[in-house]
Order: structure tokens, then C-alpha cells, then sequence
């Protein structure tokens, strides 16, 4: 079986992909990700999946050119206070109390 | 030597050797992902070796580099059982689970010792050498599930089981082979066991090679 590991790397931050180990079942793999990813401390967490669990998603179909969706290069951020504003959901917003 | 230097070294001596020889599996066991965990829990090994060896050295007045690496053969402490040089997978790993269920054993008499010193290291020990257990319990239950896997189990445990009884003091060995019967389910021969104190042929090779990048370099060079 193939484990996707992922690994916290202090309190609170994301889980990250780390890696995968191959191990005859979970009680393997979790030893073998215990060595390989938090062996040096580098993690104090890990996540283990079995890769058979994983949904992936892989069929981003483009048949008209979807870049013109993107906003490189275009500030979004005053054109959405002012959107909260007229909606009067400024104080809703998340971060909306920051002075940024 | 005081008993309690004695002491130390006996486990610091077990832990060294140990560590050193599951580390040759580095780069060679069976998969990737084995050969990690192994060579992780050897390097564990020389970190318990490493924490002993500066109590006995406060106490000897040396220090742990000189322990571990200066000494003559003779003057080891350590079981045969962690000398043997068995680089065959199923003995590695019934050698690894001897060991740690007899370490378990030990362990638990020292963490009740009235020396507040010895029964904090047994109690540091034991929360790593916990992992090492199920590492080595894992494999036993893996190999125990198949007919191949279980007759190359009690062949190799059958070869190590004197050795294995050696790493204990007399009053210990009864509890290891309580222990052993139950998991492998089977009666595990009447037999003397290996003292510590006799050295196999292979210590003194494994030290030769253990100690020769020291030895290459000028005494007091730092690392």
C-alpha cells in the first residue's frame, strides 16, 4: 500500500505534503512515517492517507482560453472594500478591522 | 568499578553495539522505507549509549567519546547477544525483538530504582524504546502470519533465545521467557544462558571497525 504523509511543522501551521511511504499496512506505515518525516523533528505532526483514499481531480477542461479569468497584475484589493461598502458588509468581512 | 558504573556500562555497552550492528543494514535492508526506520531506531540506540556513557564518565571521571571508543574488548560490558554479527534479515529482527523484550523487562525494574539518576534515564529510555517495540512486534506478527515467515522466526529465535536470556540478571529470566512463550505460543528450550562478560569473536572485529576514523586521527582532535 502507498501512505500520502503529511507533516505539520510547528502548532497551527498547514499540514503539508511531504511524501509517501510504501508499507504493507497502516500499522507499517505509521512507524515508517514516524522515522522518515519526524525523525529529526521536523514535524510535530504528520497526517496519514492511504493513497486509495485520495479523490483526486485531474480534468480542468479549456476550450475557450480561461486565462482571461485571471487578475495578474490587477489590485483587487480596493475595488473589494469599496464593493463591501456599497453592500455595507464592511464589518462583515473577514479581517475587516485591519488597518490594511 | 562501583555497581552502579558497572551498570551503566552493561547498558551502554548494549546500546552501542546494538545500534552499531543494526546500522550495518543501513543502505542494504530489505526496502527503502525499512532501511529508514531501521537505521533511525540504531541511531535512537547510540543516543541512549551516548546518555549513559556521560553518567558513567561523571562518575569515572573520563568522558563518553573515551568510553565508548577507548577501551579494550575485555573491558566491554555488553551481552553477546548484541555482538553477533547476523546480517540475515529474520535473525535481525528476532535479534531486535529478544532485545527489546528483554530491555522492556529491564527497563522497568530500573525506573523504580531508588537512584533518581538511573530511574530517569529507564524512564527516558522507555518512552523511544516504546517505538521500537512496535517496530519489532510488527514483525513479529508479520512473520508469525505466514508458515514461511514463522518457521524462519523460531529458527533464529531458537539460535538467539541463550544469548537473548543473557542480556537479564538470573532473577530477570524467568519474566523474559513468561513473555516470549506467550507471544510465540510455543515452549522455548531449557538452556543455560550466554553471560555477559564472554565476548564473541565478532566484538573485537566490530570495535576495530568501529573505532577507526578515531583512531586515524591525532588524541583530543575535535569532531
Amino acid at each position: 500500500m502507498i501512505f500520502e504523509v503529511f507533516r505539520q511543522e510547528r502548532k497551527g501551521q498547514p499540514f503539508q505534503h511531504a511524501g509517501s511511504v510504501v508499507a504493507p499496512d497502516e500499522q507499517f506505515a505509521e512507524i515508517y512515517a514516524r522515522e522518515q518525516y519526524g525523525r529529526r523533528q521536523e514535524s510535530v505532526a504528520l497526517w496519514l492517507v492511504a493513497r486509495d483514499d485520495v479523490t483526486e481531480i485531474a480534468e480542468f477542461p479549456d476550450e475557450f482560453d480561461l486565462k482571461y479569468r485571471r487578475v495578474d497584475g490587477y489590485s483587487i484589493k480596493t475595488r473589494l472594500r469599496e464593493a463591501r461598502e456599497r453592500a455595507g458588509t464592511v464589518d462583515m468581512a473577514p479581517g475587516a478591522s485591519d488597518a490594511s | 568499578m562501583s555497581d552502579r558504573t558497572d551498570l551503566l556500562l552493561s547498558l551502554a555497552d548494549d546500546e552501542l553495539v546494538l545500534g552499531w550492528r543494526n546500522s550495518e543494514w543501513t543502505g542494504i535492508a530489505p526496502f527503502l522505507e525499512e532501511d529508514v526506520a531501521f537505521s533511525s531506531i540504531a541511531q535512537n540506540e547510540i543516543g541512549h549509549a551516548r546518555a549513559l556513557y556521560e553518567l558513567a564518565a561523571a562518575e569515572l571521571g573520563t568522558t563518553a567519546d573515551e568510553l565508548a571508543f577507548d577501551r579494550t574488548p575485555e573491558e566491554y560490558r555488553c551481552a553477546p547477544l548484541v555482538e553477533l554479527r547476523r546480517l540475515e534479515w529474520a535473525r535481525t529482527i528476532a535479534r531486535h525483538w529478544l532485545y527489546e523484550t528483554a530491555d522492556e523487562i529491564r527497563l522497568g525494574e530500573l525506573k523504580t530504582s531508588e537512584d533518581p539518576e538511573i530511574a530517569g534515564i529507564a524512564a527516558k529510555m522507555n518512552r523511544e524504546e516504546a517505538y521500537h517495540r512496535m517496530h519489532a512486534e510488527m514483525w513479529v506478527d508479520r512473520l508469525l502470519s505466514t508458515d514461511d515467515g514463522r518457521s524462519r522466526l523460531k529458527e533464529a529465535v531458537d539460535e538467539l533465545w541463550p544469548y537473548a536470556l543473557g542480556v537479564l540478571d538470573d532473577e530477570l529470566r524467568p519474566e523474559l521467557r513468561r513473555r516470549a512463550e506467550e507471544r510465540l505460543e510455543r515452549k522455548l528450550a531449557e538452556v543455560d544462558a550466554v553471560p555477559r562478560g564472554v565476548h564473541e569473536s565478532e566484538l573485537a572485529e566490530l570495535l576495530e571497525e568501529m573505532t577507526s576514523v578515531r583512531r586515524s586521527a591525532p588524541p583530543g582532535s575535535q569532531w
